[in-house]
């Protein structure tokens, strides 16, 4: 049976706070900008980020933000769309036109698909509707960071024991043949794309179902627990992990 | 403003103006001309009878010389009638005629001179005017004939009077006709300008007054009437979410602020603070889902979403959902079966259709599931996209409770969770959603009896059939 315990976690809980138990990602130290004009906001995010072990710097306005953007080296920048002085997809498109490709997370109020559709052609990388988690903003900042060099090309991608080759569509562990449905190979690739980092239930339903609206019920949980039973079921070293309220995580736990 | 003022300043009167004016100066040109040309045309009778008649006298005259004529013209110097003769010797003793009194330099003139005169039998010296024609005969004798013009210019003043008349009164008809229409006009735009500041008062049930005659004035009323229709049904529907808002977001909000206020409250362990945390945030998540379950409806039915339509098939919609669904499925004890086989082409937005097929099956298993369960209802869920005439179906059929007939329409209206369902998780916003989705795309959401059960259909027009498989 499948370890239905992992299902009924709430979402969205303050995380990185508690149990040391838990997986935690494989985390360097980043450097991240924040233009958002909510200073609250801001200054919660700069310590909360601080506390996972990264490097937050903050501007209240489009033009501070901007010329910040084009000095520093970031690693990540987090651009809300509504700003004063200058407005977020105008920085990004700026910084894009001057050859700067540092990896963008839009935060806006407004969340409809096609608002989504304006601020990833302005250049932006990923789109977050407000109101957000900081567990949900942490995850998609790590995983845009790590994108870059990241292994998006590789044809093989392997954790511990378990492989899944891209070009052929196989999964094994151990040696021993995981047949999978197709969407059960697309969900085990993103995770594997993206192990030893946490990835989001919303991350999931986007990347791999393409859906950006929210279905009410935790419909991906059922779906991780039934390829948790077909790749975990029967080894002693479990890989896919669920990070309690933040989502869930390939690793390697042995290492 | 005074009424005239206002009657003054109204398109129709000025139109009236126009037209009266311009239809003036036709008939002032039309009359003038008749009465021109009458007017030449018997100055030509005239011409041609005297020029006539002073070729018999020269005939005459030829023939029986100056006593002949003479004799000729006294005898028609006395006949009744409008000619005028006149012979005079070579230095201008009058031999006969019946008229005298003739300027001297009428004799000087040959051909033809228009002039006074005075009749011989006459006393008065009234004011007479004649066309003549003063002819030399061989032998120095001079011949005049003519005709009187009183006859001519009365003819001209006729018609001259006629015209003048006729102009008076129709500029007079045409000014009151005006004034009529006008009155009339303003007396129903009046009475829309009344209901239209009553309904600005805030009364929206005032309709604007139609006359019946279908004529512009109605016709733009009707089509007035019916956008206040719309306006009020939208005002109403605010009220409505308002007032669900205030009762489905408030009693969420005040359980929020009482978990806080206990746990404020303290004398609680560590353990007892961060649960109480997590079920703050927990129920703020469910607010926030609300809220943007909410805020799609309005979107969807204010007409968002429009520009992003494209054809698809709603076949791949009803596997994808069913695909994202079976799992849950599967966990609560049901069976979710696709009956997707055919292309059901749609054009529309994919995403939103998505999302209210997702939200039927969601419900679906949300409210069988305790069926199956408790009274062991069958456990099948059917999840279908067909063609049926000109409309795609997309349906979503269950064996749970169903929902009573006289508590369906209820239940498409937002905020509605019927009662006993009340317990249940989710924003009860799920079938409004649906059928607001529906009706963006032109389309219906019905809900049927599945014998026992729900069964809910997304009725959308049907597209053109997708060429391109994807």
């Amino acid at each position: 049976m499948p370890n239905f315990s992992a299902i009924n976690v709430p979402r969205g809980r303050g995380r990185g706070f508690d149990a040391a138990a838990e997986p935690q990602p494989d985390r360097t130290r980043m450097r991240i900008l924040l233009i958002e004009d909510d200073r609250e906001a801001v200054d919660y995010l700069v310590k909360a980020f601080k506390e996972v072990g990264h490097v937050a710097d903050r501007a209240y306005d489009g033009e501070d933000g901007l010329a910040l953007a084009l000095d520093g080296e970031y690693d990540v920048l987090i651009v809300d769309r509504m700003l004063p002085k200058r407005d977020g997809l105008s920085v990004i498109g700026m910084l894009r036109d001057k050859g700067i490709e540092t990896p963008v997370i839009i935060l806006s109020a407004l969340g409809q698909v096609d608002d989504r559709v304006k601020g990833l052609r302005a250049g932006g990388d990923d789109y977050l509707a407000k109101p957000y988690s900081f567990s949900e903003l942490l995850a998609r900042v790590e995983v845009l960071a790590r994108r870059r060099g990241s292994r998006g090309e590789d044809t093989m991608y392997r954790v511990a024991d378990l492989e899944l080759d891209r070009m052929s569509r196989e999964v094994s562990r151990g040696g021993q043949k995981i047949l999978l449905q197709p969407r059960e190979f697309r969900l085990l690739e993103y995770l594997m794309k993206h192990a030893g980092q946490v990835v989001t239930r919303t991350m999931l339903l986007e990347n791999v179902w393409d859906y950006h609206f929210d279905p009410q019920t935790n419909v991906i949980d059922v779906h991780i627990s039934r390829l948790r039973s077909k790749i975990d079921k029967g080894f002693a070293q479990p890989l896919l992990h669920t990070v309690r309220g933040a989502g869930y995580m390939i690793r390697d736990g042995a290492r | 403003m005074t009424a005239l003022a206002k009657l003054f300043r109204t398109t129709t009167f000025k139109l009236t103006l126009v037209y009266l004016f311009i239809f003036a100066i036709f008939a002032a040109f039309l009359l003038g001309y008749f009465a021109l040309n009458t007017r030449r045309l018997i100055t030509e009778q005239i011409t041609d009878t005297v020029n006539a008649e002073i070729n018999g006298l020269n005939e005459q005259y030829n023939q029986g010389g100056i006593r002949r004529l003479v004799l000729v013209v006294d005898a028609r110097s006395r006949r009744p009638g409008s000619s005028l003769y006149l012979v005079t010797t070579f230095n201008g003793d009058t031999l006969a005629g019946n008229i005298t009194e003739v300027p001297p330099t009428v004799f000087n003139t040959p051909g033809w001179t228009e002039t006074q005169y005075r009749r011989v039998e006459e006393t008065d010296s009234g004011d007479h005017h004649a066309l003549v024609r003063v002819f030399q005969l061989a032998g120095g004798f001079r011949l005049l004939v003519g005709r009187d013009l009183e006859e001519r210019e009365r003819v001209y003043h006729i018609v001259i009077d006629a015209g003048k008349w006729s102009v008076a009164i129709v500029m007079a008809l045409g000014i009151l006709g005006g004034v009529f229409v006008t009155r009339r006009v303003l007396r129903r735009v009046d009475a829309m300008t009344e209901t239209t500041r009553t309904i600005m008062g805030g009364d929206l049930s005032g309709r604007l007054p139609v006359s019946g005659s279908g004529d512009e004035l109605d016709r733009l009323a009707v089509n007035l009437n019916e956008m206040l229709e719309r306006i009020e049904a939208l005002m109403r529907g605010l009220q409505e979410v308002s007032d669900n808002i205030a009762h489905d977001l408030k009693t969420p909000l005040t359980r929020l602020r009482n978990r806080a206020e206990e746990a404020l409250r303290g004398g609680q362990s560590e353990s007892g603070y961060r649960a109480a945390l997590e079920r703050t945030i927990e129920e703020s998540e469910a607010l926030i889902r609300t809220f943007n379950a909410l805020l799609m409806i309005a979107r969807a039915e204010s007409g968002h979403g429009r520009d992003a339509m494209q054809d698809f098939d709603a076949s791949d919609v009803a596997r994808d959902v069913g695909e994202l669904y079976e799992p849950l499925a599967e966990q609560r004890g049901l069976s979710l079966v696709v009956e997707a086989n055919g292309a059901a082409p749609v054009k529309g937005n994919r995403e939103l259709i998505s999302q209210a097929v997702a939200n039927l099956v969601d419900n679906a298993i949300k409210y069988a599931a305790p069926a199956v369960q408790n009274n062991g209802a069958p456990p099948e869920i059917v999840l279908s996209a067909r063609i049926e005439g000109d409309t795609t179906l997309i349906s979503v059929g269950d064996h749970g409770p169903g929902i009573p007939e006289a508590d369906r329409p209820r239940a498409i209206e937002r905020f509605v969770r019927l009662e006993q369902s009340r317990s249940q998780p989710g924003s009860g916003l799920g079938l409004s959603l649906a059928s607001a989705v529906a009706r963006l795309h032109g389309g219906e959401l019905r809900l049927d009896d599945n014998k026992p059960g729900l069964k809910s259909v997304i009725a959308l027009p049907r597209a053109a059939p997708l060429h391109s498989l994807g």
